[in-house]
């Protein structure tokens, strides 16, 4: 009889205590959401506020207070903020940069990070370190030389100085491919070597396919970086005709500073493809970034 | 020796796009070079007129300013984003992509934005502190004394990306530390100070390295906003933006590579300074 009571008592402490254990998350779910939802509104007003104003009429622009759902919704802004600025031109000299540059990445540091990971040499550990150094080198130190040598053999106004050093590998993709291409085991490696395997053999045939997750990684970044990309053709880029989007972009809101309907419009054009791409590529992107914090 | 030949795309690139620029800049900083025509030796010519120069002074000012107010701002907020949406709740992917969203927009397109988001007669941020919080609005971009803040606005909206990488140092926290901390009876205020934030100290490590190096060269936004003009009241002349006017309008290549090795000497003694202090507060799994 007395076990059964200390049973009962045991069973209903327990019960007590995993009902207060659910109590104190629920709030702390609530109290949590209770932060994190008003911020998350405030970080997607300015979202809201562009595409809205992307859709008024010039008066509604300028209407006080402030008018969240145009009426009417003017669509035809879009089609007029291409029509003011080269947009399919533009738009096609920074698809032709993106692309060649992905390709120059992906040739250029593989290479570089498959020496870094699976070829062992000395040296190889310092040069590494080198190349950690070159992230935090200020881009001015280089950009004024490299303009002086790039105008004295005639690059200038072309394409060249914007798509040629991507082909001679860059930091931050090495570093990147180089922690992925440790991953790969050693066990494979050293049966292709024993296989008579010559070292561009095995990357070619084994870390390359095993590393597809990574060079879309690679290939995601570059296309963003170049899509992005403004000082670089601010400096080199001066035949209209040549402009990038960035450059398409900013020469739109010199013309057309009040009309900012028009100027919405285009920056949501200039943003929309980015965005889509994000979600068709979410986990790649994010993996991505959080691969340079660790191991930083 | 195969290493090498793998490697050689990168060494070759190290030695032209980076050995022989900063060298020969180094070299330009003692000259005054216009490109057309021989660079003249002035030796220290350029570092005199620097430090007379008053553009300068606001420029690194300007600069200093920023980082200053905007890296500890970065820190906080994603430090303490990230620890909110490292919580199990309900939605949590949903949040994580909202306040990744902003990292996307380029720069040109963000400015643009928050031009019109600032402006202080008909743009959001004013009428919503209005509307809220009975607060008349700064003139942000169009005051000199808030234009900068506004421009840390700005950047703070994009801090998505490094709340991801936080995010990331996280996860990296052992659980053992957590139970340990558990059996000791903690709460989730002991567990937050004396697990998990030492435990990220070398994330934060690297993200003010990185944050402060990348927001003393911040260009592209301070220089859609004013067209290269820094207005109002140079307040907005980052010293980028004085260095790029040196070298690509006014052609004073010489000048501008001083203001670039000057750069490169503030951006090595802020880092050292950094690596100096983290014995005393960074704390390394493992050791």
């Amino acid at each position: 009889m007395v076990d059964n009571v200390a049973v009962l008592t045991a069973r209903a402490r327990v019960g007590r205590l995993k009902r207060a254990r659910k109590l104190k998350k629920a709030i702390r779910q609530f109290l949590t959401h209770m932060l994190l939802v008003p911020m998350a509104v405030l970080f997607m007003l300015p979202y809201f506020w562009m595409l809205s104003t992307a859709l008024k009429s010039d008066r509604q622009v300028f209407a006080w207070p402030v008018v969240w759902i145009p009426d009417p919704m003017v669509w035809a802004n879009f089609p007029e903020a291409i029509q003011f600025f080269p947009f399919w031109l533009y738009l096609r000299n920074t698809v032709h940069i993106a692309l060649l540059n992905i390709v120059g990445a992906l040739f250029s540091c593989t290479l570089v990070a498959y020496s870094f990971a699976c070829i062992p040499w000395p040296g190889r550990n310092a040069l590494f370190l080198l190349t950690l150094a070159t992230m935090m080198l200020p881009f001015q130190v280089t950009m004024v030389p490299m303009f002086i040598v790039f105008s004295k053999i005639g690059w200038v106004n072309s394409y060249r100085p914007l798509i040629v050093p991507s082909y001679f590998g860059s930091a931050f993709f090495i570093f990147l491919l180089r922690q992925f291409f440790m991953s790969v085991p050693k066990e494979l490696l050293d049966a292709a070597k024993i296989d008579g395997s010559s070292y561009f053999r095995t990357y070619a045939q084994i870390v390359l396919p095993l590393a597809k997750p990574a060079l879309f990684t690679i290939g995601l970044f570059q296309f963003l970086s170049s899509w992005r990309s403004f000082t670089g053709p601010l400096i080199y880029l001066s035949d209209d005709k040549k402009y990038t989007i960035s450059l398409g972009l900013r020469y739109f809101q010199m013309e057309h500073d009040t009309e900012w309907q028009l100027l919405m419009a285009a920056s949501i054009m200039l943003t929309l493809p980015i965005i889509i791409l994000f979600f068709f590529t979410q986990r790649t992107f994010v993996q991505g970034i959080a691969m340079t914090g660790i191991k930083g | 020796m195969y290493g090498l030949l793998f490697a050689s795309p990168w060494i070759l690139g190290l030695v032209l796009l980076f050995g022989y620029p900063i060298l020969s800049s180094f070299y330009y900083s003692f000259t005054d070079y216009n490109i057309t025509g021989a660079p003249k030796w002035t030796g220290l010519g350029n570092l005199q007129r620097l430090f007379a120069d008053e553009l300068f002074r606001r420029g690194l000012g300007n600069s200093v300013y920023y980082a200053v107010l905007y890296v500890p701002f970065s820190i906080i907020m994603g430090v303490t984003l990230a620890l909110l949406l490292n919580l199990d709740i309900k939605g949590q992917p949903i949040y994580r992509t909202i306040y990744f969203l902003p990292v996307l927009v380029p720069d040109v397109a963000l400015a643009i934005l928050w031009q019109w988001l600032l402006n202080p007669q008909l743009g959001l941020v004013n009428a919503l502190l209005w509307d809220v919080f009975k607060i008349m609005g700064p003139g942000w971009i169009a005051d000199p004394k808030w234009s900068k803040p506004a421009v840390v606005l700005m950047s703070l909206w994009g801090v998505g990306q490094a709340v991801v990488i936080y995010l990331a140092g996280l996860q990296d926290v052992p659980q053992e530390l957590y139970d340990a901390a558990d059996v000791d009876g903690s709460n989730w205020l002991h567990r937050i100070w004396f697990v998990t934030l030492p435990m990220i100290t070398p994330v934060v490590f690297f993200m003010l390295i990185t944050n402060m190096i990348s927001a003393l060269q911040m260009f592209t936004v301070p220089y859609i906003l004013t067209g290269g003009g820094g207005a109002p009241a140079q307040s907005l002349m980052f010293y980028s933006m004085y260095l790029y006017r040196n070298a690509f309008h006014d052609f004073r290549m010489g000048y501008a590579s001083a203001m670039a090795w000057i750069l490169l000497v503030i951006v090595l003694v802020e880092t050292a300074i950094v690596f100096r202090s983290s014995g005393g507060w960074v704390h390394y799994q493992g050791q």
